[in-house]
Parts: structure tokens; sequence; C-alpha cells
């Protein structure tokens, strides 16, 4: 257990991760609507208060996995449940606790009716999703990550808009199918190994054709949830159907989920696979980023313009990934991030509009500047931040990713420039609509004070990883130079088999 | 002692017997027999330690045996608490059908304890006699006796599995002489790699895998299912599963572990052909008890993937999976017992809006819904996860790629029906009404299938130190 620096004391990760689902359990016996509202909101902010600690006693120094966590689960099987956190997933975590609170926020007036169930969903939603990040034994990992798939279902399918039923169906089976194959290559890992413990599982010399398969596999799974070109259509329905909260949760934290797939298991696991399947992998991330800044220049729904949108942000990450240098990797991590912020407030933004005209059309809202103010000037930071603005957060992301790109091959990332270009079209396109065109609506009222404490968290989370990135990259540069060595190591160890006779 | 469950059920039926001879007895019985059954549990469990002989060793008590009993017996508490009502079925035949139902849980106790062939016939046909009973015992909905035709299916199908297994089991008597298993076991072991020993092995289980509903012994499943009342199937569907399964493993053992190989190539693409065949043809289903039926074929089909690696460890992730298959199933068919009003099949339909009409049981059918599909944090997902490591340990990977393959297409019919479930609206349906019993019977089984999900620890070490008490 070498890899993981056991928490002494008080279990801050599993108590992250269970308050929710402790609370979504009393939740049940609570009466009264506004209660309700209250207590999903009590919970998530004091779990977004105690998650704090993970950020200022994180040990900078380290790559090993922190406030580990190491229970026996089924002996028989060696699973255990181990959980554990390092600079890779320190910030998504944050992110999760963070975002949640907000959610509860943005739904108070959307959602109407079964505001229990709906908060449940929520709650347990949020313990699933940390759990994801947190793991380090794969049954558990797997577990939590298939768990999702319900609560998620159901905030689609029972609050959603009028094509619900498709798009939660398409969400289910894209998913589910996807994961499948993940089992089958985990159980193989499993009886190569002996072990489900994920540290222990990389940096095995497996042999470069058992990689392959196992690579893809995973990546199967992973590219679905990113979602990469061409898995990415069961997003956009998924996205225009979801509540706000629904849509906030899938582009802020599932989309991750995929991205940190690659990062905590193809990277490690399969570094053979990866260093020979990379770059396809990076010709489809920049498919990817064109495919989502063309087809989002084309839509007329909010919604789905943000969604298309999210296909070519992701399209950075990966880029950002597979370039394997550390420049791209941190500038992945951070974008992954970005793009949490920046894409959450975005969807906020349109399901306060949505509650006002209950319409998603750019069409409907042209002009409302003169009439809503506040809001605009929220909707125009985030959408220059979505277009990577400088001073604003993707900027820092983007550039990483492209300056790491620029390093290893010029002819892909002079190819994902376009993408860049593509994103401020269509976010200006959508800006000018919403400012200059049109009579606006006199009838609509502004942002009220809940909807600003909604979305001001996010805003400062732009400024201030856009201006001072340092205190967000410093967590991960150990964790990061560890990643790339653990892939080096196997690349030289390639190289000597290839020259030794 | 050793023979107290067993005892007390024949006891019971004796009573339920002379409570036919009355008059609308109907509640009086079903008081009766949730009694019975309730007792059983406890005598089951009390006995479980126990092990000895009986009936010049024709018969034997074990853990395995008793944990069977134990799994049987609440599975039957299960049944009669929540379709104890019997909607479907005439208030005069509803002693009757109590009787039947014991006696058939009789004969299924009775067989997991049989170690000898003639007395696990004995035991299979008093289960199977009484369930062929039982099939018609319906009201007659629209005049086209579904029923009848149902029944008829089900003892045609029946006698012909039975007469295979008993034309296998005079193989088995002619190779070695002997009609006791724990004579049998080291003679076929010898003989295990002959194309004899071989043939009698597959006929001998075809009458397993008739009552199992492996393909290619599933044909009664569908027809079965619809025709006979929501309770009977309730019954049929999952408790003499558990027995079926007992034998089949006590059967393999005749070949395991060597020269098994044979076997296990049949094994092995019976179960693919049943998933592949039941889940397939549940896509199309519109009647949930159907569909239900489909989807235990695909789940026999699981079930082999244990049994198939011929090890322990896979026998006992087997007895876990159908054990929890049983919950899942039941969680199910309580919903549809309470969803049909006056005991009428269900279609998928027929479920819109339920999370508005009867929250606890949308709550309960989107438990087992899920929990079939495979779905974690449900038992059906550890069974199914255990299945395809025990298969892959074992180097069966297309099999485990295939088995796979089949979560993935089972998970659409199952959403389908969660989805009318939770996203449609009710259209002028009535609600549900839910008692408390119902309720409680309901958080029961939720929580069961959770923590045999999450916990499966305990469940498979009693499961494995049962198996090897059968040697």
């Amino acid at each position: 257990m070498d890899f993981l620096i056991m928490n002494e004391g008080f279990p801050l990760l599993s108590t992250i991760v269970f308050l929710p689902l402790a609370g979504a359990l009393i939740l049940l016996f609570l009466p009264g609507e506004n209660v309700q509202r209250i207590w999903a909101m009590a919970v998530t902010s004091v779990n977004a208060a105690i998650s704090l600690p993970l950020y200022s006693r994180f040990d900078l120094t380290t790559a090993k996995y922190q406030f580990g966590e190491h229970v026996s689960w089924i002996p028989s099987l060696n699973i255990n449940y181990t959980m554990g956190i390092d600079g890779i997933s320190l910030l998504l975590v944050l992110l999760t606790t963070l975002i949640m609170p907000l959610c509860v926020l943005g739904s108070w007036t959307y959602i109407k009716v079964r505001i229990r169930e709906f908060m449940i969903c929520l709650l347990i939603m949020e313990t699933a999703m940390l759990g994801v990040f947190m793991a380090l034994d794969f049954v558990l990992f797997y577990i939590l990550w298939e768990a999702m798939l319900i609560p998620m279902y159901l905030l689609i399918g029972v609050w959603g808009g009028p094509r619900k039923i498709y798009a939660s169906i398409k969400f289910f089976l894209y998913t589910l199918a996807g994961s499948v194959m993940l089992l089958v290559a985990i159980i193989a890992l499993y009886l190569k190994t002996g072990t489900f413990s994920i540290p222990m599982m990389m940096g095995q010399e497996y042999a470069s054709n058992f990689q392959i398969w196992v690579f893809l596999a995973f990546f199967l799974a992973f590219a679905i949830k990113v979602p990469m070109f061409p898995f990415h259509t069961w997003l956009p329905a998924a996205h225009v159907e979801a509540p706000t909260a629904g849509s906030v949760i899938l582009a802020s934290i599932l989309l991750k989920m995929g991205t940190y797939g690659f990062l905590r298991f193809c990277l490690p696991i399969t570094p053979l696979a990866t260093l020979s399947l990379g770059p396809y992998i990076l010709w489809m991330s920049v498919a990817a980023i064109l495919y989502g800044g063309f087809t989002a220049l084309a839509q007329s729904d909010m919604k789905k313009l943000i969604a298309y949108s999210s296909v070519g942000h992701m399209g950075f990450v990966t880029l950002g990934i597979f370039f394997l240098n550390r420049q791209g990797l941190e500038g992945a991590i951070l974008q992954m991030i970005n793009h949490g912020v920046t894409t959450g407030a975005l969807f906020l933004c349109v399901g306060m509009m949505y509650e006002r005209t209950h319409s998603r059309e750019i069409a409907d809202h042209s002009g409302i500047a003169q009439n809503l103010p506040i809001f605009v000037s929220f909707l125009t930071i985030f959408s220059l931040s979505s277009l990577a603005f400088p001073a604003t957060n993707s900027f820092v992301g983007e550039f990483l990713v492209l300056a790491g790109a620029f390093s290893v091959n010029k002819i892909i990332a002079g190819a994902a420039i376009p993408g860049a270009i593509l994103a401020a079209a269509y976010m200006m396109r959508l800006l000018q609509y919403v400012l200059f065109k049109g009579p606006g609506r006199p009838d609509l009222a502004d942002l009220n004070v809940r909807e600003i404490v909604t979305l001001a968290p996010l805003l400062c989370f732009v400024f201030w990883i856009g201006l001072a990135p340092e205190p967000f990259l410093s967590v991960m540069h150990t964790s990061v130079d560890y990643l790339i060595q653990q892939v080096d190591v196997a690349k030289t160890a390639q190289i000597a088999l290839n020259v030794v006779p | 002692m050793l023979f107290a469950p067993e005892l007390l059920m024949l006891i019971g039926s004796l009573v339920l017997f002379c409570l036919c001879l009355g008059q609308g007895k109907g509640n009086l019985a079903k008081n009766a027999a949730l009694v019975l059954a309730i007792a059983s549990c406890f005598l089951s469990l009390a006995t479980l330690q126990m092990s000895g002989s009986l009936f010049y060793d024709a018969y034997r008590i074990d853990m395995y045996s008793q944990l069977f009993k134990l799994a049987i017996s609440i599975g039957l508490v299960v049944v009669l608490l929540f379709s104890g009502e019997l909607k479907g079925v005439d208030d005069q035949m509803r002693p009757e059908y109590f009787l039947f139902m014991i006696l058939s849980t009789v004969g299924l106790m009775m067989l997991v304890s049989s170690v000898e062939l003639l007395s696990l016939f004995i035991a299979l046909e008093l289960s199977s006699y009484s369930l062929y009973l039982m099939v018609p015992m319906r009201d007659d909905h629209g005049g086209i006796k579904m029923q009848m035709e149902a029944a008829i299916k089900y003892i045609l199908f029946g006698v012909v599995a039975t007469g295979t297994m008993l034309y296998g089991m005079s193989f088995i008597f002619g190779l070695t002489g002997t009609t006791y298993f724990s004579e049998l076991v080291p003679k076929m072991h010898a003989l295990a790699s002959t194309p004899t020993a071989m043939l009698a092995i597959a006929l001998f289980m075809s009458g397993l895998f008739y009552k199992l509903a492996v393909f290619p012994f599933h044909f009664w499943v569908p027809d079965v299912y619809q025709g006979a009342s929501n309770a009977t199937t309730a019954f049929i569907s999952s408790i003499p599963k558990l027995g079926a399964v007992a034998i089949l493993i006590r059967i393999t053992t005749l070949v395991a572990p060597t020269g098994g190989e044979a076997v296990v190539n049949m094994l092995m693409i019976l179960a693919v052909c049943s998933m592949f065949y039941g889940n397939l043809s549940a896509l199309v289903q519109k009647d949930i008890k159907r569909l239900l039926g489909f989807s235990g074929i695909s789940h026999a089909g699981f079930v082999l993937l244990g049994i198939l690696t011929l090890k322990d460890t896979g026998y006992a992730t087997s007895m876990y999976y159908i054990a929890g298959y049983v919950f899942m199933n039941m969680a199910c068919f309580l919903v549809i017992c309470k969803v049909s009003k006056n005991g009428e099949n269900v279609c998928i339909d027929d479920m819109s809006g339920l999370y508005k009409r009867a929250p606890i049981l949308a709550l309960t059918l989107l438990v087992g819904m899920m929990a079939l599909a495979g779905i974690p944090p449900f038992v059906g997902f550890m069974g199914k996860f255990m299945l395809l490591t025990g298969a892959l340990r074992d180097g069966h990977l297309a099999l485990v790629i295939l088995a796979a393959l089949n979560t993935a297409i089972a998970i659409f019919y199952y959403l389908s029906v969660v989805r009318v479930a939770f996203c449609s609206a009710p259209e002028e349906r009535p609600d549900v009404p839910v008692d408390l019993l119902t309720r409680c019977v309901s958080i029961a089984l939720i929580v069961v299938i959770i923590f045999m999900g999450v916990a499966p620890k305990q469940v498979l070490a009693v499961a494995e130190t049962a198996v090897r008490s059968i040697f």
C-alpha cells in the first residue's frame, strides 16, 4: 500500500461521499417543500465547506494518493473499499462539491413538482460522482460509475422537457452500452494482477496486444462519456431535455468523468497502447473541436448551442491529454475545471431565462440587454470565458493545451486552431442576438438576489483562474509529472525491447 | 428434528386438505399457509448447522440442503404476503390453491435433500404436479380459456422433460448399477469422458433445464406466465428455480472437476442461447409477465455461467445469483400483483404514471427492474460481476463478452418498463391503493436487494460453506 498515504483520524473522504446520501435518507421524512429545498441546500453547502480542508491540507510534494482510506470489502475476490485523491482528482472533487449547492439554488423555483424526489436524486448523484473521483478500487469505481445512471435517468426522464423520454433512454443506453466492455476489461486486468486496486494495476508489464484490447474497452466507455465525436449524439438530446440542474451536472461533472478516466486508467495502466493509439485520438479530438464548433454555429436553441460547444471544448481536453506532455496535461485538467465552471454557468443562465420565457430559442430573447442588464452582464462574461477570451479561465487552459500541442506536433495543433475561432463565432452570434437585435422584452424581470448569488461564485472562479491560475496549477504539478513518468517508463522499455535483439 | 421443516409442511398440507373440505375458508387457508411458511423458515434456520442421513441414506440433511430450504421458505413467505389475496382465483378454489402451493414447496424441499435418483425424481414430480394444477386455477378473462391452454402446455412440456430426465437416469443406473449419489460420484468420475456418460448427464439435466427455463426447454415459459394467475406466476417464476439450481449443482459434481469438458461445452452453448433468445424476445413484449418470462430465460443462462466453471466458488456464485434473482423477481411481481386490479394481466402501458399513482410501487419496480438489468449497487450487478469474473478466470473470454453484450441488450426492455412508470402521464388511470403490509414487504425487498448487492461477503461465505458440505 505504498501508493496510499493513509488518513489518520477523521475519515474525511468517506464523510464527504456519504454525507449527501445520508442527507437524502433524512430528506425522505421531511415535510414541506421549502423545508426540503433548504435541507438539500444545507447538506450540499456543508459538504462544500467540509471539502475545503482537502485543498488546504493537500501535500503538494507527493504524487501519492492522499487522505487514504482502506477497508476490506469482499475478501474472496480481493475487493476493497479504497479511497484517496491526488492532484488530478482533487480539483474535480472540489468542483463537484461547489457546483452542487448552485444546482440546488438554480432549481429553487424551476422545479415545481416532486421537490423531495428531485432533491433526493441530486444528492444521490453527488454521492456517486464524488465517489467516482475518489475510488481507488476498480469495482468500487465501476459500481459508483453505473449507479449514477439511475438518478440521472430520473432527473431527465421525470423533470425533463417535451422529448424527455427519447433523451433519457438514449443517455442511459449509450452510457451503459459503453461500460459493459469496461467491466470485461476490469475483470481481465484483475485476472492478470490478482487485485482490483487501481494503483497496483499501473506500471505492470502487460503484453502490448493485451494493452490494446484493454485500452479499446476503456476508450469506448470513456469516449462515450466525454463525449468524443462520433459518440456524442446522446449529449445534445440529454442536455436540451434535462432540467437546469441536470444540464449543469451533466456538463460540469459527468463529462469530466470520461476525461478523468483517460487520465486515471488509460495512460498509466495501458501506456503502450496509449502511445500507439494516441495519434488517432488526437485526430478524433480535432474532429470533435471542428465538428462541435460548426454545429454550434448552426443552432437556434441556446441549450443545443452550448451542448455542441461542449463537444468542442472537451475536444481540447482530450487533445491536451494525448499529447502526453506536462503543459498539455495540465492544460487539459485545468480546462476540465474551466469547462465545468463556464458551461455550468451558461446552462444556469439559460435555465433562468427559460423560467421567464419558457423558450430556449435565441430569437425569443433578442435584444433583452435593455431590459435585463444584470443578466446580460453575466451572460457576456461567461460567453467570453467560453470562447477563451484573455483574462478569463478558459484562456489559460486552452493556451496551455495549444502550447503543449505546438511543442509536439504543429500540424495537429494548427488543425485545432480554427476551433478556437469557431468558438468566438458562435458565442458572438449568441451575444449579438441577445444583446442588440430585436425589440427587447419589457415584460421580463431582471435577476433576483437568489439568481445573482447562484451565478456570482462561478463568476469569481472565471476571473480567479483567468488571472491567477497558479493555486490551481500548483496542486497538479507533482501528479502530472508522475503520470508522464509512468508513460515514459513504458516508452523506454519498449524502445529497449526493440533495440536489444 | 432433521426432518422438521418437511414434516411440518406435510402436516400443514394435511390441515389444508381438511380445510378444503369445507366451504369458503379461503382466508383461513391463507393464514394457515402463511403460518406454515414462516414456521418453516425458522425450522430451516434452526436445522441449518445439522447434518445427517435419513431413509436408508436416500435423503441427506446438510447445510447445502437446509440453506436452499431456507431460501425456498423465505420465497414462499414473500409470495404469500403480497399475493395472498389471490385476486384472479375463484373464492371456492382458494383452499385447494394453497394446498397445492404448500405441496409444491414440500416437493422442492425434499428435492434439495434427495441424494438418490428415485427419491429425487419423486420429489420433483410432487412439486411439478402441484404446479400443473395451480396453473388452470384462474378466473376466465374474456372467455378464451387462456389458463387452460397454459396448463396443457405446461403439463405436456413438463411430461416430455421428465421423461427425458428419467431416460437419462436409466442410463446412469445402467452404467453404474446404483442410484445413490454417494456411490455415483466415484463411478461417474471414472466414466466421465465416455460418450454414454455424457449423454446420460445431458439427458438427466434436461428435466432441470425445464424447471429453470433454459433454452431449449423454455417453450412453456411465455404462455404459462401469461396464462397463469399473477400469484401463480410469481411462484413458478422464482421458487422452483431454486430447487432446479440445487440439483443442477449436484449433478455437475458427478463430472467435476475432471473430464467434464463436453458438459461444460454444452452448458456454455445453452447459456449463450438462453441469454440471446431470452433477451431478444423480451425486447418486443407488451405483457409484463411475458417480458419477465423471457428475462427469466436469459437469467437462467447467467446462472449456468457459474455452474459451468465446475468449481466451488462458481457454484456458490450461482447460488448467490439465483437467490438474488428470486428477490428481484419478487419485487417486480409484487408490483404486478398490486397494479392488477382484479387479477387480470398487466401490460407495460398499465404502469403509466405509476410514480404518481403509487410512489412506493414505482420505486419497487425501479429497484427490481434495475437489479434484473444488473445496475449497481443492486444484487443483480454483483451477481453478474462475480459470474463473469469466475467464467473469465476459467478462460471463457468469448462467453464473457457475449454475456456482457447481453447485459447491454437487456437494459433496453427493463428500461422501457421503468420509463413508462416514471416518464408517462397516468392518463385517467386510478391510483393504486397500497396497504401497510405491502409497503413493508416492498421496503424489505428493496433493502434485501441493496444489502445483498453491497455486502455480498456474508452471503457468499455461507453459500461456499454450504457447497463444500455436498461432498
